[in-house]
Order: structure tokens, then C-alpha cells, then sequence
């Protein structure tokens, strides 16, 4: 499994890349977050909005930030 | 009135009844304007304009603009993304212009404010500004000044976006509210108290003798000095509040608005790497010669 925060750097793309390390922390995952700073790979994906949890490649949560326990939620249904 | 007869009493009663009116405003209306966005996000936005290649693309995309967030570091993603997908360039430059410019927030400011004439007059002229000037830049068939990679790329328009449940909509809609008044909170307090001490202490006719239509140069004037100044529609608030104080008119006050939100010398900075500086400076020429004609417009019915 991978998981992936891709943004363009800015604040609100880091929040969600720290909210993320702790989700999969706390789900006790056996897997690394990749943090991804190329706007071109969010675009390829056929998507416009920043940042983007993506999950196996599928965009998990898109263009907005929720809390830890929100994080922990797009995980898991995308792993289901 | 809770505080009678005295000018800190009057200053006082306008301060708390316009501050708690405005942030009820505020939650509510982004409230529901997060939920309806939440439906209808920029992939779904631009699947729509894909399909539309005349006028009608022009005005879908400036309305589309008001209920879509914008924030300079998504510039990037949304013109990548709309134009390798087909949109039009005029059209992609509509959406461009609506979405900082035009939006929710900037709508309950105004209204807080000045009331809803004036708040529903920038909204409108807002939305023409961005549709004539996304059409004229159409026209002028300037394809060539988009850096030759992004036409290069073509890419499909069916993102495979996550499903969202009706209770991730509402956390989706409050988790916004929150956000946005945790941002802009401080601006509606000292916009707001600008407006309050006006109220309270200055004599009107200090208003009404250098409230008229003011100089020929004032409006261009307030456009050039909106460029550098980067903000969103809550930030200018406060400056728009001390303009009026000044006595300056009203349609060079939204001149003013326009032009910081909608022109801004860091996102053209950003838009470099994706478009020649000519195009940058078309984009800026059109749109500014818009916000300027609106402000002469304004001066002139609203005195």
C-alpha cells in the first residue's frame, strides 16, 4: 500500500501531510507517507485542487483538510 | 440601543450589533455555500466547461467562480487543469477573474458594511468584469503566449473523486466556517471599528463636503495602488472601511476592493510559469481597463 500527500507546498498541504503520518501511526499501518510537492502529478491525476491524500494511487480526500479522525476515515474506506 | 446619548455609547452600539451581525452572516451563509460546494468541486466544474465553447462558457465560469475557493496556490493546478482538458483560454481567464474577486465572503462584508445595494452591485459588476474580459481575451486568439508544454499535455476529465457521505458534507461545511472565521476574524473587528468611530464621532458633513465624486484620477489611482497589495476580500475590508472614512466615493472604493483581490503581483508571479509575461499583462490590461470603467460607472450613479 502507499499513501501520498500531494500539494504544492503550502501550509495547508504540510497540515495535512503531518495529519497523515499521525493517522497511519495510529492505524498502525506498516507503510511510509511520500510527501509529493509536484503540481503536474496532482493535474495527471485528473484533478485541480490542493492538497490530495491518495491512496494507491486514488485520491482519498481532495482540496480540503479535516481532523485526525476524518484522515483516519478516507484511509480506511479507501482500503476497503 | 444599549448605550444612548453619548458618541462612545452610539460607537459602542454599532460596534457590537454590526460585529455579532456580521459573523452570524458570515457562518451561516459560507456554511451553506461549503455545503453546496461540496457538490460541485472544481473537477466537476471543469467537465461542465469543457463542453461549452461560446459565451455561454464565459458566464458559466464567472458564476461557477463565486461558489469555488480560491487561494493563490491552487492557481497553478486549476490553469494546468482546465486548459489541458479543452477548456477555452477566455473561459479559463473568466473563472480566473470571478473566483478570488466574486465569492461569499466578500458578499457578507458589504452587506455588513454598507447594506445590500452596494454588496449586490460589486457581486454583479464583479461577474460582468470576469465574463467580458474572459470573452476578450478569447477574441484576441492569444493561444500562442501560453507556454508550449501545457498544450502539449492532455489529460482526461473523469477524476475518480471520492464519494463523500451527507455527514462529511456538514464536516466538510463547518470545518470551512471554522477556517475562514478563524482567518478573518480580526479584519471584521477593525473594519468594523473604523466604521463605528465614523459613526460615533465624525459630523456627517465632514462625510458629505469630500464625499463627492473626487477626482478624475481617483479611480485609476486606486486600481494601480490595489496590485501590489494582495489580499482576500475580509483583508481589504478594513482599508475599504478607512477609504470611505476619507470621504473617498463609493466606486472608487470598489475599484479599490476589485482591484487588490482580483489583481494580485504574487499570483502573476505564480502564472510566469505557466504563460508569457505578454499574456500576463493582457490579463492585467483587460481586467484592470474593467474595474476602472466600473468605478467611473458607480462614481457616476452613486455619487
Amino acid at each position: 500500500m502507499t499513501i501520498q500527500v500531494l500539494g504544492s507546498g503550502c501550509p495547508t498541504c504540510e497540515k495535512l501531510f503531518k495529519l497523515t503520518k499521525q493517522a497511519v501511526e495510529e492505524l498502525k499501518l506498516e507503510t511510509e507517507v511520500e510527501y509529493v510537492t509536484d503540481v503536474q502529478k496532482i493535474v495527471a491525476m485528473g484533478l485541480m485542487q490542493s492538497p490530495v491524500l491518495a491512496v494507491d494511487g486514488k485520491p482519498a480526500l481532495v482540496g480540503f483538510v479535516p481532523d485526525v479522525k476524518g484522515v483516519k476515515e478516507a484511509i480506511i474506506k479507501s482500503i476497503a | 440601543m444599549f448605550f444612548p446619548n453619548t458618541h462612545l455609547g452610539s460607537a459602542l452600539d454599532f460596534f457590537v450589533y454590526d460585529t455579532a451581525k456580521i459573523f452570524i452572516l458570515l457562518a451561516v451563509i459560507i456554511f451553506a455555500v461549503s455545503f453546496i460546494r461540496s457538490f460541485l468541486p472544481a473537477e466537476r466544474v471543469r467537465a461542465i466547461l469543457s463542453r461549452k465553447h461560446t459565451f455561454i462558457g464565459n458566464v458559466l465560469a464567472s458564476l461557477l467562480g463565486i461558489v469555488t475557493p480560491f487561494c493563490s496556490c491552487s492557481a497553478i493546478p486549476l490553469f494546468l487543469g482546465f486548459i489541458e482538458a479543452g477548456v477555452p483560454l477566455g473561459v479559463t481567464f473568466s473563472f480566473l477573474v470571478a473566483s478570488p474577486m466574486v465569492n461569499e465572503v466578500a458578499l457578507v462584508m458589504l452587506l455588513g458594511l454598507f447594506g445590500w445595494s452596494i454588496a449586490l452591485i460589486y457581486i454583479g459588476s464583479g461577474l460582468v468584469i470576469a465574463m467580458v474580459s474572459g470573452a476578450a481575451i478569447g477574441k484576441l486568439k492569444v493561444e500562442n503566449l501560453v507556454e508550449p508544454f501545457v498544450y502539449e499535455r492532455s489529460i482526461s476529465v473523469n477524476a475518480d473523486l471520492p464519494r463523500l457521505s451527507g455527514r462529511e458534507r456538514i464536516a466538510y461545511a463547518r470545518g470551512y466556517v471554522t477556517d475562514i472565521l478563524k482567518k478573518v476574524w480580526l479584519y471584521v473587528m477593525v473594519g468594523v471599528g473604523v466604521g463605528a468611530w465614523i459613526h460615533g464621532y465624525v459630523p456627517m458633513d465632514f462625510l458629505a463636503r469630500y464625499a463627492g465624486n473626487g477626482a478624475w484620477y481617483g479611480v485609476p489611482l486606486a486600481v494601480l495602488i490595489g496590485i501590489p497589495l494582495y489580499s482576500n476580500a475580509a483583508g481589504v475590508i478594513p482599508l475599504v472601511a478607512a477609504l470611505t472614512e476619507k470621504g473617498v466615493s463609493m466606486g472608487t472604493t470598489l475599484a479599490f476592493m476589485m482591484s487588490v483581490t482580483a489583481l494580485s503581483l504574487p499570483e502573476f508571479m505564480i502564472l510566469k510559469r505557466v504563460m508569457k509575461p505578454k499574456l500576463i499583462l493582457i490579463f492585467a490590461g483587460v481586467v484592470g481597463l474593467g474595474i476602472i470603467l466600473t468605478g467611473y460607472l458607480f462614481n457616476a450613479i452613486l455619487g
